[in-house]
Protein backbone atom coordinates (compact mmCIF):
# COMPACT_ATOMS: atom_id res chain seq x y z
CA UNK A 1 0.00 0.00 0.00
CA UNK A 2 3.05 2.41 1.35
CA UNK A 3 4.76 1.67 -2.34
CA UNK A 4 1.69 2.02 -4.07
CA UNK A 5 0.70 5.55 -2.59
CA UNK A 6 4.71 6.03 -3.13
CA UNK A 7 4.50 5.20 -7.11
CA UNK A 8 1.40 7.35 -7.26
CA UNK A 9 3.06 10.17 -6.12
CA UNK A 10 6.39 9.70 -7.80
CA UNK A 11 4.15 9.80 -11.25
CA UNK A 12 2.18 12.77 -10.67
CA UNK A 13 4.77 14.75 -9.74
CA UNK A 14 6.70 13.62 -12.65
CA UNK A 15 3.46 14.08 -15.03
CA UNK A 16 3.31 18.08 -13.57
CA UNK A 17 7.28 18.50 -14.17
CA UNK A 18 7.44 17.11 -17.44
CA UNK A 19 3.64 18.70 -18.93
CA UNK A 20 4.97 22.25 -17.39
CA UNK A 21 8.06 22.10 -19.22
CA UNK A 22 7.35 21.02 -22.70
CA UNK A 23 3.73 21.41 -23.04
CA UNK A 24 2.96 23.85 -25.85
CA UNK A 25 -0.22 26.11 -26.26
CA UNK A 26 -2.32 27.79 -23.76
CA UNK A 27 -1.67 25.99 -20.83
CA UNK A 28 1.98 26.33 -20.34
CA UNK A 29 3.85 27.32 -17.54
CA UNK A 30 7.24 27.98 -18.38
CA UNK A 31 8.42 29.11 -21.59
CA UNK A 32 10.93 26.78 -24.15
CA UNK A 33 14.00 28.01 -23.91
CA UNK A 34 15.01 30.70 -26.37
CA UNK A 35 11.63 32.14 -26.32
CA UNK A 36 11.63 34.11 -23.36
CA UNK A 37 11.01 37.43 -23.55
CA UNK A 38 14.08 39.27 -21.90
CA UNK A 39 13.48 42.21 -22.68
CA UNK A 40 10.05 42.26 -20.68
CA UNK A 41 12.37 41.22 -17.39
CA UNK A 42 13.67 42.40 -14.68
CA UNK A 43 17.15 40.35 -15.45
CA UNK A 44 17.10 41.95 -18.06
CA UNK A 45 18.27 45.62 -16.29
CA UNK A 46 20.77 43.61 -14.21
CA UNK A 47 22.39 41.84 -16.87
CA UNK A 48 23.05 45.49 -18.58
CA UNK A 49 23.80 47.11 -15.16
CA UNK A 50 21.64 49.38 -14.41
CA UNK A 51 18.47 49.37 -12.33
CA UNK A 52 18.35 53.16 -12.85
CA UNK A 53 16.92 53.28 -16.48
CA UNK A 54 19.78 54.63 -19.47
CA UNK A 55 20.19 51.04 -20.73
CA UNK A 56 23.29 50.84 -22.70
CA UNK A 57 24.70 47.38 -24.02
CA UNK A 58 27.81 45.83 -22.00
CA UNK A 59 30.58 44.81 -23.95
CA UNK A 60 33.23 42.47 -22.40
CA UNK A 61 36.71 44.11 -21.61
CA UNK A 62 35.65 47.16 -23.22
CA UNK A 63 32.50 48.55 -20.92
CA UNK A 64 34.44 51.07 -18.00
CA UNK A 65 32.40 51.68 -14.64
CA UNK A 66 29.20 49.85 -15.18
CA UNK A 67 26.34 49.93 -12.21
CA UNK A 68 27.77 46.78 -10.45
CA UNK A 69 31.13 45.92 -12.70
CA UNK A 70 30.83 41.98 -12.60
CA UNK A 71 30.44 39.75 -15.51
CA UNK A 72 28.26 37.22 -13.92
CA UNK A 73 24.99 38.26 -13.45
CA UNK A 74 24.13 36.23 -10.61
CA UNK A 75 27.21 37.49 -8.33
CA UNK A 76 25.94 41.01 -9.39
CA UNK A 77 22.63 40.59 -7.63
CA UNK A 78 23.80 38.33 -5.26
CA UNK A 79 26.69 40.52 -3.45
CA UNK A 80 25.95 43.81 -5.03
CA UNK A 81 22.04 44.34 -4.91
CA UNK A 82 21.53 41.70 -2.48
CA UNK A 83 24.33 41.76 -0.15
CA UNK A 84 22.39 42.02 3.15
CA UNK A 85 20.30 39.09 2.03
CA UNK A 86 23.98 37.30 1.57
CA UNK A 87 25.04 38.50 4.91
CA UNK A 88 21.98 36.79 6.38
CA UNK A 89 22.83 33.61 4.97
CA UNK A 90 25.97 33.58 6.02
CA UNK A 91 25.18 34.49 9.53
CA UNK A 92 22.12 31.51 9.15
CA UNK A 93 25.27 28.76 7.96
CA UNK A 94 27.02 30.39 11.20
CA UNK A 95 24.25 29.13 13.83
CA UNK A 96 23.76 26.06 12.09
CA UNK A 97 27.57 25.31 12.71
CA UNK A 98 27.27 26.74 16.25
CA UNK A 99 24.09 24.50 16.78
CA UNK A 100 26.44 21.42 15.18
CA UNK A 101 29.59 22.18 17.22
CA UNK A 102 27.36 22.42 20.68
CA UNK A 103 25.45 19.73 20.41
CA UNK A 104 28.59 17.11 18.72
CA UNK A 105 31.74 18.38 19.58
CA UNK A 106 33.85 15.98 21.68
CA UNK A 107 37.13 15.85 22.60
CA UNK A 108 38.56 12.70 20.93
CA UNK A 109 38.35 11.68 17.16
CA UNK A 110 35.95 8.83 16.00
CA UNK A 111 37.71 6.05 14.54
CA UNK A 112 36.42 4.07 11.45
CA UNK A 113 35.92 0.12 11.64
CA UNK A 114 38.15 -0.60 9.04
CA UNK A 115 41.62 1.45 8.20
CA UNK A 116 42.19 3.95 5.23
CA UNK A 117 44.66 2.06 3.37
CA UNK A 118 47.96 3.37 1.62
CA UNK A 119 46.26 4.10 -1.54
CA UNK A 120 43.93 5.74 -0.37
CA UNK A 121 46.12 8.29 1.58
CA UNK A 122 48.40 8.30 -1.08
CA UNK A 123 45.71 9.31 -3.97
CA UNK A 124 43.97 11.87 -1.36
CA UNK A 125 47.35 13.82 -1.68
CA UNK A 126 47.11 14.06 -4.89
CA UNK A 127 43.93 15.57 -5.15
CA UNK A 128 43.47 17.64 -2.57
CA UNK A 129 45.63 20.26 -3.69
CA UNK A 130 44.18 20.47 -6.56
CA UNK A 131 40.42 20.21 -5.10
CA UNK A 132 42.01 23.41 -2.90
CA UNK A 133 43.16 25.29 -5.72
CA UNK A 134 40.12 24.95 -7.11
CA UNK A 135 37.80 26.19 -4.59
CA UNK A 136 40.48 29.22 -3.71
CA UNK A 137 40.43 30.06 -7.99
CA UNK A 138 36.43 29.91 -7.42
CA UNK A 139 35.76 32.02 -4.79
CA UNK A 140 38.42 34.65 -6.38
CA UNK A 141 36.90 34.27 -9.59
CA UNK A 142 33.06 34.60 -8.43
CA UNK A 143 32.44 37.74 -10.03
CA UNK A 144 33.78 36.76 -13.63
CA UNK A 145 32.99 32.79 -13.75
CA UNK A 146 30.18 30.74 -12.18
CA UNK A 147 30.38 29.82 -8.66
CA UNK A 148 31.35 32.20 -6.03
CA UNK A 149 32.27 32.31 -1.94
CA UNK A 150 29.39 28.87 -1.26
CA UNK A 151 30.56 26.81 -4.00
CA UNK A 152 33.81 27.88 -3.57
CA UNK A 153 34.40 27.68 0.46
CA UNK A 154 32.73 24.17 0.79
CA UNK A 155 35.04 23.32 -1.61
CA UNK A 156 37.97 23.87 0.47
CA UNK A 157 35.57 21.57 3.19
CA UNK A 158 35.74 18.80 1.44
CA UNK A 159 39.40 19.23 0.81
CA UNK A 160 39.25 18.84 4.67
CA UNK A 161 37.22 15.96 4.35
CA UNK A 162 39.31 14.04 2.36
CA UNK A 163 42.17 14.15 4.98
CA UNK A 164 39.85 13.44 8.13
CA UNK A 165 38.81 10.23 5.13
CA UNK A 166 42.18 9.24 4.19
CA UNK A 167 44.35 9.81 7.83
CA UNK A 168 43.27 8.10 11.36
CA UNK A 169 44.72 10.76 13.04
CA UNK A 170 44.09 13.84 10.83
CA UNK A 171 42.93 16.94 12.97
CA UNK A 172 42.63 20.20 11.87
CA UNK A 173 44.50 23.38 13.72
CA UNK A 174 40.45 23.73 15.36
CA UNK A 175 41.47 26.70 16.65
CA UNK A 176 42.66 28.42 13.86
CA UNK A 177 39.73 27.83 11.86
CA UNK A 178 37.66 28.85 14.08
CA UNK A 179 39.60 32.30 14.59
CA UNK A 180 40.04 32.92 10.57
CA UNK A 181 35.32 32.42 10.56
CA UNK A 182 35.09 35.14 12.84
CA UNK A 183 37.59 37.36 11.52
CA UNK A 184 36.39 36.77 8.09
CA UNK A 185 32.83 37.29 9.03
CA UNK A 186 33.34 40.71 10.81
CA UNK A 187 35.65 41.75 7.92
CA UNK A 188 32.67 41.35 6.50
CA UNK A 189 30.35 43.53 8.30
CA UNK A 190 32.98 46.12 8.42
CA UNK A 191 33.74 46.69 4.46
CA UNK A 192 29.39 46.74 4.72
CA UNK A 193 30.18 50.08 7.91
CA UNK A 194 32.70 51.27 5.33
CA UNK A 195 30.33 51.74 2.89
CA UNK A 196 27.57 53.27 4.76
CA UNK A 197 30.06 55.86 6.01
CA UNK A 198 31.40 56.66 2.35
CA UNK A 199 28.48 56.20 0.21
CA UNK A 200 25.11 56.67 2.89
CA UNK A 201 24.05 52.62 2.38
CA UNK A 202 25.24 49.53 4.31
CA UNK A 203 27.32 47.23 1.87
CA UNK A 204 27.46 50.20 -0.54
CA UNK A 205 29.82 49.14 -3.57
CA UNK A 206 32.49 52.34 -2.94
CA UNK A 207 35.39 51.06 -4.71
CA UNK A 208 35.38 52.22 -8.66
CA UNK A 209 34.19 48.79 -10.74
CA UNK A 210 37.20 48.76 -12.99
CA UNK A 211 36.43 47.42 -16.61
CA UNK A 212 34.09 44.57 -16.92
CA UNK A 213 35.83 41.27 -17.58
CA UNK A 214 38.97 42.09 -15.14
CA UNK A 215 40.11 40.56 -12.61
CA UNK A 216 40.59 43.64 -10.65
CA UNK A 217 36.91 45.07 -11.19
CA UNK A 218 33.61 45.17 -9.68
CA UNK A 219 34.63 47.11 -6.26
CA UNK A 220 34.03 45.57 -2.99
CA UNK A 221 32.27 42.41 -4.60
CA UNK A 222 35.30 39.84 -5.14
CA UNK A 223 37.41 41.38 -2.01
CA UNK A 224 33.53 40.14 -0.30
CA UNK A 225 33.10 37.24 -1.85
CA UNK A 226 36.91 36.19 -0.65
CA UNK A 227 35.47 36.61 2.79
CA UNK A 228 32.36 34.77 2.38
CA UNK A 229 34.84 31.70 0.48
CA UNK A 230 37.11 31.96 3.45
CA UNK A 231 34.10 31.82 6.43
CA UNK A 232 32.15 28.88 4.51
CA UNK A 233 34.81 26.57 4.22
CA UNK A 234 36.43 26.97 7.59
CA UNK A 235 32.87 27.09 9.14
CA UNK A 236 32.05 23.87 7.16
CA UNK A 237 35.26 21.71 7.63
CA UNK A 238 34.72 22.88 11.73
CA UNK A 239 31.15 21.13 11.31
CA UNK A 240 32.92 17.78 9.53
CA UNK A 241 35.06 18.03 12.39
CA UNK A 242 32.65 18.11 14.90
CA UNK A 243 30.51 15.12 13.27
CA UNK A 244 33.45 13.28 13.58
CA UNK A 245 34.27 13.92 16.98
CA UNK A 246 33.05 12.10 20.14
CA UNK A 247 33.22 12.38 23.70
CA UNK A 248 34.08 10.39 26.72
CA UNK A 249 37.00 7.70 25.97
CA UNK B 1 19.23 17.52 -26.97
CA UNK B 2 15.87 17.19 -25.42
CA UNK B 3 15.91 13.30 -25.59
CA UNK B 4 18.82 13.40 -23.17
CA UNK B 5 17.13 15.88 -21.02
CA UNK B 6 13.75 13.08 -20.91
CA UNK B 7 16.13 10.35 -19.93
CA UNK B 8 18.06 12.17 -17.27
CA UNK B 9 14.70 13.35 -15.88
CA UNK B 10 13.88 9.28 -16.15
CA UNK B 11 16.38 8.41 -14.23
CA UNK B 12 16.22 10.90 -11.88
CA UNK B 13 12.30 9.89 -10.77
CA UNK B 14 14.09 6.54 -10.59
CA UNK B 15 16.55 6.85 -8.61
CA UNK B 16 14.48 9.42 -5.94
CA UNK B 17 12.02 5.97 -5.64
CA UNK B 18 14.83 3.58 -5.39
CA UNK B 19 16.08 6.21 -2.49
CA UNK B 20 12.83 5.95 -0.17
CA UNK B 21 12.36 1.92 -1.15
CA UNK B 22 15.88 0.57 -0.37
CA UNK B 23 16.18 -1.34 2.50
CA UNK B 24 19.62 -0.75 3.80
CA UNK B 25 20.22 2.77 4.42
CA UNK B 26 23.43 2.91 3.41
CA UNK B 27 21.96 2.30 -0.24
CA UNK B 28 19.63 5.23 -0.11
CA UNK B 29 22.10 7.35 0.77
CA UNK B 30 24.49 6.25 -2.28
CA UNK B 31 21.33 6.66 -4.47
CA UNK B 32 20.39 10.21 -3.18
CA UNK B 33 24.35 11.39 -4.11
CA UNK B 34 23.45 10.23 -7.47
CA UNK B 35 19.95 11.82 -7.67
CA UNK B 36 22.17 14.80 -7.20
CA UNK B 37 24.88 14.32 -9.68
CA UNK B 38 22.17 13.74 -12.07
CA UNK B 39 20.66 16.66 -10.75
CA UNK B 40 23.73 18.92 -11.70
CA UNK B 41 23.39 17.82 -15.49
CA UNK B 42 20.04 18.92 -15.55
CA UNK B 43 21.03 22.25 -14.20
CA UNK B 44 23.43 22.76 -16.90
CA UNK B 45 20.53 21.93 -19.13
CA UNK B 46 18.76 24.51 -17.50
CA UNK B 47 21.56 27.22 -18.59
CA UNK B 48 21.95 27.44 -14.43
CA UNK B 49 25.98 26.67 -13.75
CA UNK B 50 26.14 28.51 -10.59
CA UNK B 51 23.49 26.31 -8.91
CA UNK B 52 25.03 23.64 -10.64
CA UNK B 53 28.56 23.92 -9.62
CA UNK B 54 26.83 24.41 -5.58
CA UNK B 55 24.54 21.44 -6.07
CA UNK B 56 27.79 19.17 -7.28
CA UNK B 57 30.08 20.19 -3.70
CA UNK B 58 27.06 20.19 -1.55
CA UNK B 59 24.66 17.65 -2.57
CA UNK B 60 26.90 14.88 -4.15
CA UNK B 61 29.81 15.76 -1.73
CA UNK B 62 29.19 16.93 1.87
CA UNK B 63 25.96 15.94 2.62
CA UNK B 64 26.59 12.60 1.54
CA UNK B 65 29.80 12.72 3.87
CA UNK B 66 27.44 14.38 6.70
CA UNK B 67 25.17 11.56 6.18
CA UNK B 68 27.56 8.64 6.52
CA UNK B 69 29.16 9.93 9.08
CA UNK B 70 25.90 10.30 10.59
CA UNK B 71 24.73 6.68 10.17
CA UNK B 72 28.22 5.17 11.71
CA UNK B 73 27.89 7.27 15.03
CA UNK B 74 24.38 5.25 14.92
CA UNK B 75 25.01 2.10 14.48
CA UNK B 76 28.18 2.49 16.96
CA UNK B 77 25.37 3.98 19.92
CA UNK B 78 23.52 1.03 19.23
CA UNK B 79 26.04 -1.73 19.27
CA UNK B 80 26.82 -0.67 22.99
CA UNK B 81 23.58 -1.80 24.25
Amino acid sequence: MKRLIAILLVGVLGFFIFTNLYSEGNGKVFPKFGEVKISERVSDKFVKKNVNGNVTTVEYKVTKDAESGSANMVTSIVVNYRSFDTLGEVTVLFVSALGVGLLLSGKSRMKFKTPPNFILKAAVRVVAGIILITGVYIFIHGHLTPGGGFPGGSMIASAILLFYISDDEFKTKVKAFKFLEGTAGSLYLIFGLLGLTMGGYFLYNFIPTGVVGELLSAGIVPIVYIFVGLKVGSELSNLISDFLSEEGK
Amino acid sequence: MQIVEILVGITLLIFAFLAIESKKIINSIIYLSILSMLSVISFVFMKAPDVAITEAVIGSGLVTAVFIFTLFSIKKVGDKK
